[in-house]
């Protein structure tokens, strides 16, 4: 479980998140969606320690991240899986050398048990056989699925997922979101996925954060995010007239 | 300002770039692909300028010496002494700091911007030890051997064009090689060397490592790379010289 509490983050004189707090519980898929440029991936950022905060408290399972010294936010890294928007493969290295890396620096394993390792993890986002490619040899979704592969390696507790299914066609975004989701489950892990995609809200959200203007706007899951009656989520949800018109014929079939 | 700003900045990643790799294997590794790349990887254009540039030092030198009062060997002489003293420690250190160091600072700069950086800093790697350290290490190590490189090959470039034009002996040349040579000037080159490399390296990483936005910001940091490191090697050079040779 991650908790952030009161946190408050500013560059230079541009406030971006402002007393911000919620609970990203164990097991469930947690989503943070949003307008862009509202400061979900800050507050991303700043769970992961790529951004300091300026104050406030962050608890991985009771840990305070923020009052924790370098090498205990190293151990605690060692903890974390990250899939990036823009998968964030290292370029010279292959499909498996880039599952293997965190093995190799992180662990003790026999190039036997980091071969089985990676394997396990390539056939677990059905990418057997690929190991030899190179980043810039595979596709967008494949590059995301070896992106899940290099981040479950290390059996991680926490997984963060930056806009996973940007830039995906619509079929591959739903098997990256059954992958998570899948993951989530199978692992018992605290995930965390920032998101545009309405789908995948709707897929695989069963806690939903949404930051309005750096706060926390708006607290709930799938179902009640459908029901809602706040203006902000309102507009963000139903933003397209497709969208509208869902939501027009909802409420109708509600009046019948 | 700005610049102080940079240099306060460049001396705290220069604390966290020099502590001790996560593990000796992969480190030894890196280094080892970092001295193909930087080192091997020079000896073509080492090979190519310097022997064009002894030969026109050497022609140069023959074709301004009209003096009788001259002894013959002075061409071997000044070929010998502008090359070791500042042909190839100086001017091969600033060809090499356009190649080497916009290629470090876009590569560098890529990872940053594609967040290859940060998904290193996530797993809990200390990215500017593992990206950087190995750079400047095969730097100092592999510049000195380029340059010892490229002062034969100067001498080589000098005596293949002075035979070539019939300007001189085979004898009368070597004579003025070795004519007043001081093994202590081997060592400023030398030395001026590892400076220089160090330099292009991580003044070159810096810019990359900074670099933010897309890819125009990553070819306008490889440029900063690029002239940074050569004014910063011209002003080593300068200090350097004040405090070896005088």
């Amino acid at each position: 479980m991650i908790e952030v509490k009161n946190i408050n983050k500013s560059f230079r004189e541009q406030q971006v998140l402002f007393d911000l707090s919620s609970t990203f519980e164990k097991g469930k898929v947690n989503l943070i969606i949003g307008q862009s440029g509202h400061g979900k991936s800050v507050l991303a950022k700043c769970m992961v320690g790529l951004h300091e905060i300026d104050s406030g408290q962050i608890f991985f399972d009771g840990r305070d991240f923020a009052a924790m010294d370098r090498i205990e936010k190293t151990q605690i890294r060692q903890e974390i899986g990250m899939l990036f928007q823009g998968s964030a493969l290292f370029d010279s290295l292959t499909v498996e050398q880039n599952v293997m890396f965190p093995l190799t620096m992180f662990t003790k394993m026999t190039k036997k048990e980091m071969q089985d390792r990676v394997d396990f993890c390539l056939d677990r986002v059905n990418l057997s056989g690929k190991n030899k490619l190179f980043p810039s040899e595979c596709s967008g979704g494949m590059q995301k699925r070896v992106g899940i592969a290099r981040a479950i390696a290390m059996n991680p507790k926490y997984l963060f997922c930056d806009e996973p299914n940007s830039g995906l066609d619509p079929i591959t975004s739903i098997l990256i979101d059954g992958l998570i989701k899948d993951i989530t489950y199978e692992y018992n892990i605290t995930t965390i996925v920032i998101t545009h995609d309405m789908s995948s809200v709707m897929e695989i959200g069963d806690h939903i954060l949404f930051i309005h203007k750096g706060k926390n706007w708006w607290e709930g899951d799938r179902n009640s995010i459908i029901n809602t009656e706040n203006t902000e989520i309102i507009n963000f949800v139903y933003a397209s007239e497709f969208m509208k018109k869902i939501r027009t014929s909802m409420q109708e079939k509600k009046h019948i | 300002m700005k610049i102080l700003g940079n240099l306060g900045k460049y001396f705290l990643m220069m604390k966290v770039v020099f502590t001790k790799p996560k593990k000796w294997g992969i480190f030894w590794r890196l280094l080892f692909n970092e001295i193909q790349l930087i080192g091997i990887n020079s000896i073509p254009i080492v090979i190519l300028m310097s022997s064009f540039m002894g030969g026109v030092i050497a022609l140069q030198t023959a074709s301004n010496m009209s003096s009788p009062l001259l002894p013959a060997y002075t061409v071997g002489y000044i070929t010998q002494s502008s090359t070791i003293l500042e042909f190839s420690p100086t001017i091969i250190s600033l060809i090499l700091a356009g190649k080497i160091g916009s290629n470090i600072a876009s590569e560098i700069g890529t990872m940053r911007i594609t967040e290859q950086i940060d998904a290193l800093e996530i797993m809990g790697v200390n990215s500017l030890n593992h990206l950087v350290l190995p750079k400047i290490i095969a730097a100092i190590l592999f510049f000195p051997i380029l340059v010892i490189f490229s002062m034969f090959m100067s001498l080589m470039g000098g005596y293949i064009s002075l035979v070539l034009s019939d300007l001189t002996s085979t004898e009368t040349y070597i004579l003025g090689i070795r004519a007043f040579f001081e093994v202590g000037n081997i060592h400023y080159a030398l030395t001026k060397t590892v400076v220089f490399g160090f330099i292009i390296v991580s003044v070159s990483s810096f810019y990359g490592y900074y670099a933010k936005g897309g890819a125009l910001q990553v070819g306008e940091s490889s440029t900063k790379a690029v002239v940074v490191s050569m004014v910063c090697i011209l002003i080593a050079n300068f200090l350097l010289t004040q405090m070896i040779l005088l």
